[in-house]
């Protein structure tokens, strides 16, 4: 950005970094630096995580772990008022048969469906609290992000003023993909500022980098760099709309970076894997990965989150048969 | 309670149906052994498994005979088609019976169970599928058109895999139409019994296999057995040394896999997370257990101290204890024996200058266990940086070139494996040109395959075994002077001939 003195500005600590303005020659020479992903050994790593064996107790205690991380999602051109309150009831009872299962970490819908969600949440609405459920909203020209960087504010601030916690943006992939490291970073900084709400304090911003689109390894290893430098406070794989979605090695590879920027700044940054985790199994997966890279603080909603929709009633039956001894069937627990 | 405290996991000994004594496998069935028999224990809780025979000079020569009939009336008139079709019946009981494998193999070894059953078994299974294809190729194996059989091998392995040196060492012995006496190690003879049943369960000809437990005193009636027409031994230096005094002179062929002291060179634009995994799966990788284990970490000066903070830091997450659990990563050191010389060679080397640090595990209280240990300020002429450890020890020295660290890698006596760390592939493939070791991993470490043969330069022996060369160690060309049968007249100095190129190299 160019006037410097408004508030409008990427992460302090960037500044630090670089010694000086984030211009798009120092962004490249410090993303292309940065050592390189080895494909075969992520994704060893990764199915080696995978065959952790969580029984018993510890079960149980990663099913509840894993509702309260969940943003409970719809994301579809023919949402409407009475689907998202359907939604949102769900997200505040998960299962009706048993009142001890914990809520939701937040619902996520389009910006236009903000104020239907924030409406039907009342008092259960985290309103910019830790506690409660957040409302996260998708902005930015979602899922491709082909808007100009007015609209995309104004998409931005719109949900903001509606009531949303949280951001869901979109990067660049364009751009980035042809070197334009600069205006992702640019963007992404002028979003985090749509984020501001009047009495200064910011709707949490996350970035999605759509991995699927950035194809490589060491694509999604700059991005997330990246994303971090210019403020993003979660870092997301996929808007869920691209195949290959979050992957586990992706997410590992995003947790690596979150536990290196944690090393070098003391900061601690969120993941959000998003797409295509649809049972409990894999789930446990993802929170075996979060804890063994960067450790168990992190399984915390501020800092890691599950972008799913059909996850949520398999951890229930999961949670069901654990609690009963017997599996039920997709007829015991409620759609949304 | 955190999350981290996983919930024991244990994998179920239900599955197995072991005897409470295990007799000598000769010419197809269990038979008694005239040796004093001897336990075999669990070294993770010390506790008796089995008690198994033990085999003396007779038989030894029981065994050799039963190999020698089952070659001259079956095995060597039999086509390689059939052959194959035995190798690859094999191969399928042991997939059948894999989990049962991997119980007894943690068992009996101490190796975590992930291990046992994610790599130790489907290799083993691997190998006779890959071997079972060749047996009607042998034309194609690199020894000349039509080449035979060497005639009874006599096979030693040792106990840190049990059951995968067992495959290696008789899959291509039996594909190239061979008969064998096999000698387990004598801590870990369990899964060589087991496959023994297998063996039945194959309807295997009688004597084709033949399997003898005991000590060394059992491993010296074989080897110098004179209706043995080679000698396939993998274990420490020192005996291979001793075997191949023992044959000089005799006909006998000879392979030797011995120790080693494997180089791991990371260079600063190594993509560091996965070398973090390579160091660990190099070293740590069955509790160091590995005779091409990285046990020497050559890291560029430069990135020296943030390679060690993030090893240090990795270390902490693995879990030691019960090998039968499924989320343990470091097993028990597999005898009191080995545990006492991974401790001896500990002390020297922090009496020699060396910095010590340990992983913070909790030790079970029973059974030999060593916590995952680093050594920094280690230079080349400190012990812990020449000795093979064959334990969790890993030594950190530094090089600034590659020339430098090219130097240091080949600065063993040694030369079994070597490994290169870098995202620059002209690199990788300049250095490998320069190291004089037999395996070399880039990117990545402790990898198999029965495609690819493994072996050594110098101390680390001589032979390949795996891939067409590891067949070839079993063939001989069509009409060559070398008698089947051992002949003492025979050309006497052709093996110790062989030896000495392939230590020249």
């Amino acid at each position: 950005m160019t006037d410097t003195h408004k508030a409008i500005a990427p992460r302090p600590t960037a500044l630090e970094l670089f010694d000086g303005p984030v211009t798009d020659a120092n962004l490249r020479r410090y993303l292309e630096g940065i050592p390189g992903i080895d494909a075969v050994g992520l994704e060893q790593r990764a199915a080696g995580l995978g065959t952790r064996s969580i029984k018993t107790t510890s079960k149980k205690r990663a099913l509840d772990t894993i509702i309260g991380l969940i943003d409970l999602t719809t994301l579809e051109g023919a949402d409407t008022p009475g689907k998202v309150r359907s939604l949102v009831a769900k997200a505040v009872t998960p299962d009706a048969s048993d009142p001890s299962t914990p809520r939701v970490a937040a619902v996520c819908v389009y910006g236009d469906m903000v104020p239907y969600a924030v409406e039907a949440l009342g008092v259960h609405h985290a309103k910019g609290t830790d506690s409660g459920i957040q409302v996260a909203a998708v902005a930015t020209a979602f899922p491709s992000g082909r808007a100009s960087l007015a609209i995309k504010l104004s998409d931005t601030a719109d949900a903001v003023d509606a009531g949303a916690d949280e951001i869901d943006m979109v990067i660049d992939r364009g751009a980035f993909l042809s070197g334009r490291y600069g205006q992702v970073f640019d963007e992404i900084v002028a979003v985090k500022e749509a984020c501001r709400r009047p009495d200064g304090s910011y709707a949490h911003l996350k970035v999605i980098l759509e991995t699927g689109e950035l194809n490589t390894y060491d694509n999604i290893r700059r991005a997330s760099w990246l994303a971090i430098l210019a403020g993003g406070d979660f870092i997301k794989t996929s808007t869920g709309k691209v195949a290959p979605a979050a992957t586990l090695p992706v997410t590992l590879l995003m947790l690596e970076v979150v536990r290196d920027w944690h090393r070098l700044t003391g900061e601690k940054i969120g993941v959000k894997p998003a797409g295509g985790i649809r049972t409990s199994k894999d789930a446990i997966k993802y929170l075996v990965t979060v804890a063994e890279t960067v450790g168990e603080e992190w399984l915390q909603p501020h800092l890691f989150r599950f972008g799913a929709s059909s996850l949520l009633n398999d951890v229930l039956l999961q949670r069901q048969k654990m609690t009963t001894g017997h599996y039920s069937g997709a007829d015991y627990v409620t759609i949304d | 309670m955190s999350f981290l405290d996983y919930a024991p996991a244990p994998e179920s000994t239900a599955i197995l149906n072991l005897k409470s004594d295990y007799g000598l496998f000769i010419n197809g069935g269990f038979v008694d052994g005239h040796g004093t028999p001897f336990s075999t224990i669990s070294p993770a809780t010390e506790k008796t498994i089995a008690t198994i025979a033990s085999a003396n000079d007779e038989d030894v020569d029981r065994a050799v005979a039963a190999a020698r009939r089952a070659y001259d009336n079956t095995w060597s008139r039999m086509s390689g088609s059939d052959r194959g079709k035995y190798l690859f019946r094999i191969a399928r009981l042991v997939q059948e019976r894999a989990r049962e494998l991997a119980v007894a193999e943690s068992l009996d070894n101490g190796k975590p169970i992930k291990e046992s059953r994610d790599v130790d078994v489907p290799l083993v299974a691997a190998w006779f599928f890959y071997y079972a294809g060749w047996a009607d190729k042998l034309d194609y194996a690199g020894a000349g058109a039509s080449p035979t059989a060497l005639g009874v091998a006599g096979q030693i392995i040792p106990w840190n895999f049990p059951l995968l040196m067992l495959a290696w060492k008789i899959a291509p012995a039996l594909a190239a139409g061979n008969t064998v006496v096999l000698k387990p190690a004598e801590t870990t003879p369990l899964t060589a019994l087991l496959f023994a049943e297998i063996l039945q369960q194959a309807d295997l000809p009688a004597g084709v296999v033949n399997i003898v437990t005991g000590a060394g005193s059992t491993g010296a009636a074989l080897v110098n057995h004179p209706g043995v027409n080679k000698i396939a031994f993998t274990g420490s230096t020192n005996v291979g040394r001793g075997i191949a005094k023992a044959i000089a002179g005799s006909d006998k062929r000879v392979t030797l896999e011995l120790g080693g002291k494997a180089a791991n060179i990371v260079f600063d634009d190594a993509p560091i997370d996965q070398a973090i995994e390579g160091i660990v799966n190099g070293i740590f990788f069955n509790q160091g257990h590995v005779c091409c284990a990285g046990s020497r970490l050559l890291v560029q000066e430069n990135i020296h101290d943030e390679v060690v903070d993030r090893l240090k830091e990795r270390l902490s997450t693995l879990r030691l204890g019960d090998p039968l659990d499924k989320n343990t990563d470091i097993g028990a050191v597999n005898s009191a024996a080995q545990l006492e010389r991974i401790k001896t060679l500990s002390d020297i080397g922090e009496n020699e200058g060396a910095e010590r640090w340990s992983a913070d595990c909790v030790i079970p209280s029973e059974g030999f266990w060593f916590p995952p240990t680093i050594f920094t300020n280690v230079s080349t002429s400190h012990r812990i940086a020449r000795d093979e450890v064959f334990g969790p020890v890993l030594s950190v020295l530094t090089f600034r070139t590659p020339a430098e660290a090219i130097a240091k890698a080949n600065n063993t006596p040694y030369g079994l494996s070597a490994g290169i760390w870098s995202d620059k592939g002209s690199r990788i493939l300049a250095v490998a040109d320069k190291l004089r070791a037999g395996v070399i991993w880039a990117n990545t470490f402790n990898r198999f395959d029965p495609a690819s043969p493994f072996g050594g330069y110098k101390e680390s022996g001589y032979g390949r075994e795996g891939g067409r060369h590891g067949l070839a160690a079993y063939l001989k060309p069509e009409g060559s002077a070398r008698a089947v049968t051992a002949s003492p007249a025979a050309d006497a100095t052709d093996s110790t001939i062989t030896t000495s190129k392939e230590a020249a190299k």
